[in-house]
């Protein structure tokens, strides 16, 4: 560390103003804050004076990520053994596997996103902001196993540039950066998005995985799309092989889906890391649940979907969603009052849209992107309503 | 025209300003919606901006001779049933010579009549100015309307389709290397943002334009 920090220090004098790298020295100042904590304090405005930054906050969400990267990784090779009918017990095989079908995506992701934050802020001259940390670990993982790079790639150049760049850049985005690079892509390319062939990685990549051929009776279905093609009366949903998902499978989290959002499991460890840490805003995750569990217990109860409510939150994107992106503190409700409503409507609308809408299997993608939307006007309702609530008494005491 | 030279500086202006520092889209952010709408391809882009040149130099010049007569009080319901009368009859000659185009503009056409530029260059230029003047504007302010349609219109067909005019120029081996079309480029949402990106390229290159 001490070795590092002596490094930092010796070349710093390159990247000043007048010296030989000076081009990139937003460059450089991003690393040097990435690695240490700068020793300035906020001096203005705010009431805390603590060292602790943005940098220090999208660190912390991305160690929450960790569990449900890894966990993913694992699932990407487990899924691929299981459908080429190979040996599902050798861990080794399917950890390296996943990292090759997973890793790739994450490389693109950061190059891409990072690359257009470090051009931006050396033209803008600015620090580079720290936003892109989260948001580049986050798209790799709200994607199908079978998305190519280069959709990937082209996505991410689009909502960093468009949906956070234009807007001002980091904590000025009115959306969620990493859900418009999935809608971009949702909306550009329908065919490598949804359906049944592209939750599963079927071919060998760059020669792992083996050569083995689909196994007969394989469905790539992810268990929202069964549900949504289901004829009426659908009492189980199934995994590749046409076994019954018992509610602690689902819960573990060995299904298709997007590489992060299956399980469960590894969400609940990130979420009691965001929560313990303060980062995350629990108003917002907990009325996110109570707004999807409320909805989906008044739609099973009437029969208009076949599953139960805790199947729905339990199925799809819901949790990685509630968890990681609803809580998003540039894009959500920032009133604490704001929190509660903001996080109903998100889990509401997500099961309204599964439900109701029958081109759309999952929908917790547009009902976080739709509430981002309104979360300023929920803001603004509720400090209005403070407002008056504060005349009013005032008045009465005159 | 009253002595003054009929291609004066004035009438110069008149005539480039929409082009370019004046255009009535990206300046003016006149007649989107019809932007969005009819920019899915090229051929209908290109018959639309024509459409809108011809009943904006026509209505501005009608107008303009009307200009004395017109009681102000009802002059938009007078502006309003030209332009309605011009719609009309380009709507027909649309169906008579490409029908197909036509089918494909559908209602836009008959929304010309709503178009913002029409009732802002008639309000604005025409209202105030010789016959002549009046249709420089229309023809300008037309084919500054028509520009933006056909660029938008350009990378949406070739991003969107793989095409432009309906022809693939997008050859099949880039597409057996796993290239996609792009759908959303097809969707309204995407017009939308490229007309963002010509206003954002149009005030980079000039400064003047550059809100403060």
């Amino acid at each position: 560390m001490k070795a590092l920090r002596n490094f930092l220090d010796k070349v710093k004098p390159n990247f000043e103003e007048g010296g030989k790298l000076a081009m990139f020295r937003s460059v450089f100042d991003g690393f040097e804050t990435f690695l240490f904590v700068p020793g300035t304090t906020a001096k203005h405005g705010t009431h805390i004076h603590d060292c602790i930054d943005s940098k220090r906050v999208m660190s912390m969400v991305v160690i929450a990520l960790i569990p449900a990267l890894l966990f993913g990784i694992y699932n990407v090779g487990y899924q691929h053994y299981l459908v080429t009918g190979q040996d599902t017990t050798d861990f080794c095989g399917m950890a390296v596997f996943g990292l090759a079908a997973v890793l790739p995506k994450i490389v693109v992701s950061y190059l891409v996103g990072l690359g257009i934050e470090f051009i931006v802020a050396q033209w803008k001259r600015e620090e580079i902001q720290e936003g892109f940390l989260v948001s580049g670990l986050l798209i790799p993982m709200i994607v199908p196993v079978n998305c190519p790079l280069w959709m990937l790639a082209v996505a991410t150049a689009f909502a960093v540039i468009f949906a956070k760049e234009v807007f001002g850049g980091t904590g000025m985005n009115i959306f969620n950066v990493a859900l418009i690079t999935r809608a971009f892509l949702f909306f550009s390319y329908p065919t490598a998005m949804s359906g049944d062939a592209v939750w599963i990685a079927t071919d060998p990549i760059l020669g792992i995985g083996g050569d083995a051929a689909v196994v007969d009776g394989m469905t790539g279905a992810t268990a929202l799309g069964q549900v949504a093609v289901a004829e009426s009366g659908l009492a189980t949903v199934t995994d590749a092989m046409g076994n019954t998902l018992s509610t602690m499978d689902m819960f573990i989290g060995l299904i298709p889906g997007s590489i992060g959002e299956t399980s469960k499991l590894a969400i609940l460890i990130g979420a009691v890391i965001l929560l313990l840490s303060g980062i995350a805003s629990w108003k917002t995750m907990f009325s996110v649940f109570v707004g999807g569990a409320v909805v989906g217990y008044i739609f099973n109860s009437v029969g208009a979907t076949p599953i139960t409510w805790y199947e729905h939150i339990l199925l799809g994107g819901f949790c990685f969603g509630a968890v990681f992106m609803a809580t998003d503190p540039v894009t959500s409700a920032r009133t604490e009052c704001g929190k509660y409503v903001f996080g109903f409507l998100v889990g509401a609308v997500a099961i309204v849209i599964r439900v109701l809408n029958p081109g759309f299997p999952e929908g917790m993608m547009l009902a976080i992107l739709l509430m981002n939307l309104f979360a300023p006007l929920i803001d603004n309702l509720v400090v209005q309503a403070n407002i008056n609530r504060r005349l009013k008494r005032a008045n009465k005491v005159k | 025209m009253g002595g003054e030279n009929m291609f004066s500086k004035k009438n110069q202006e008149v005539f480039v300003n929409p082009l370019s520092v004046n255009n009535p889209v990206t300046v003016q952010i006149l007649g989107i919606c019809s932007a969005l709408a009819v920019t899915a391809q090229l051929k209908p882009a290109i018959v639309m901006g024509l459409s809108v040149t011809a009943i904006l130099a026509v209505a501005n010049v009608v107008m303009s001779l009307m200009r004395k007569l017109v009681p102000n009080r009802i002059r938009i319901i007078v502006q309003l049933v030209v332009v309605a009368a011009l719609v009309t009859i380009v709507s027909n000659v649309l169906k008579a010579f490409v029908y197909d185009v036509s089918v494909q503009l559908s209602v836009y056409v008959g929304l010309i009549i709503t178009n913002c530029i029409l009732m802002g260059r008639l309000e604005a230029f025409a209202l105030q100015n010789k016959p002549w003047d009046s249709f420089l504007d229309g023809v300008g302010n037309g084919l500054g309307y028509a520009i933006i349609l056909v660029v938008i219109a350009f990378f949406r067909e070739l991003l969107g389709s793989g095409c432009l005019f309906g022809f693939q120029v997008i050859p099949d081996c880039v597409y057996e290397l796993g290239y996609v079309n792009n759908g959303l480029m097809l969707l309204a949402p995407m017009a939308l943002i490229l007309v963002a990106c010509v206003i954002w390229a149009q005030r980079a290159f000039n400064k003047d334009l550059q809100e403060k």
